[in-house]
């Protein structure tokens, strides 16, 4: 089913004065288009986890959405280096990120935890030049 | 209440305050980003020992009424800056944790 883009954005490695702002903006736009604040919310926490993964622990991304009426597209796409263990990931509480950025509240080990809780379908592809999740939010029951 | 009301009500520090006519539904405790996106609600106050600038975006992505920064740590020039721009509110106090959460609770917050 074709779907309509609604936004493309960068995501800056280390940018965490702007670490976020893709979210956001998808938040405001799904807003005024009159989605449910509930599937509004569930995007946020995707979207969000999927952002700030790109900030810490890759060389810089993309996060990339689109919309049918049926469902909400998301796909986060960075340069590298990839996730060496899948498995793991996916495991809570499970993180590689650094003492620094523990500090900040990141590096829980809950980031794709939350984004597999809340989504409605999700793929990953990981290889050392980059990792690609696309995310499926349905819109409709 | 919203959170000028609070303010006054609790003594606490407006760092930022480009929205103090919102309205406050609850509170939430915690430092951990991941799980204050997951589990605090819309107009919650977020009561959090982080100071960093993603704090606020945080807060604008879950309808955070106010962040209030305990126990005397202070916000990042960068957090409050992007506070103003985005309206969100920045509190701050030198109480602990438990004691404004105690006091919340009194209060039927």
């Amino acid at each position: 089913m074709s779907k309509q883009k609604l936004m493309e954005k960068e995501i800056e490695s280390f940018d965490f004065q702007s670490g976020g702002e893709a979210s956001s903006q998808l938040k405001n736009m799904l807003r005024k288009l009159g989605v449910d604040s509930k599937i509004v919310r569930k995007t946020a926490i995707v979207t969000y986890e999927l952002e700030m993964n790109v900030v810490i622990h890759s060389e810089g991304g993309r996060l990339k959405a689109a919309v049918s009426a049926q469902e909400l597209e998301i796909d986060v796409i960075d340069d590298g280096p990839g996730i060496p263990d899948l498995d793991k990931a996916f495991t809570p509480g499970f993180s590689t990120a650094s003492d620094e950025i523990r500090e900040m509240g990141f590096g829980a080990g809950m980031g794709l935890v939350n984004v597999k809780r809340y989504a409605d379908k999700i793929d990953v592809e990981s290889s050392e030049n980059g990792t690609h999740v696309k995310v499926i939010i349905k819109l409709v029951n | 209440m919203i959170v000028n009301e609070l303010v006054a009500k609790f003594n606490l520090e407006v760092v930022a305050g480009p929205e103090l006519g919102k309205e406050i539904d609850g509170v939430y405790c915690g430092d951990l980003l991941s799980n204050v996106m997951a589990r605090a609600k819309k107009n919650n106050l977020w009561i959090t020992v982080q100071g960093h600038q993603n704090v606020v975006a945080v807060a604008l992505l879950v309808d955070i009424s106010a962040v209030i920064l305990v126990e005397g740590f202070e916000y990042d020039e960068k957090a409050v800056k992007k506070a103003c721009d985005k309206g969100v509110n920045l509190l701050r106090t030198k109480k602990k944790s438990y004691t404004l959460t105690c006091k919340f609770c009194e209060s039927n917050l």
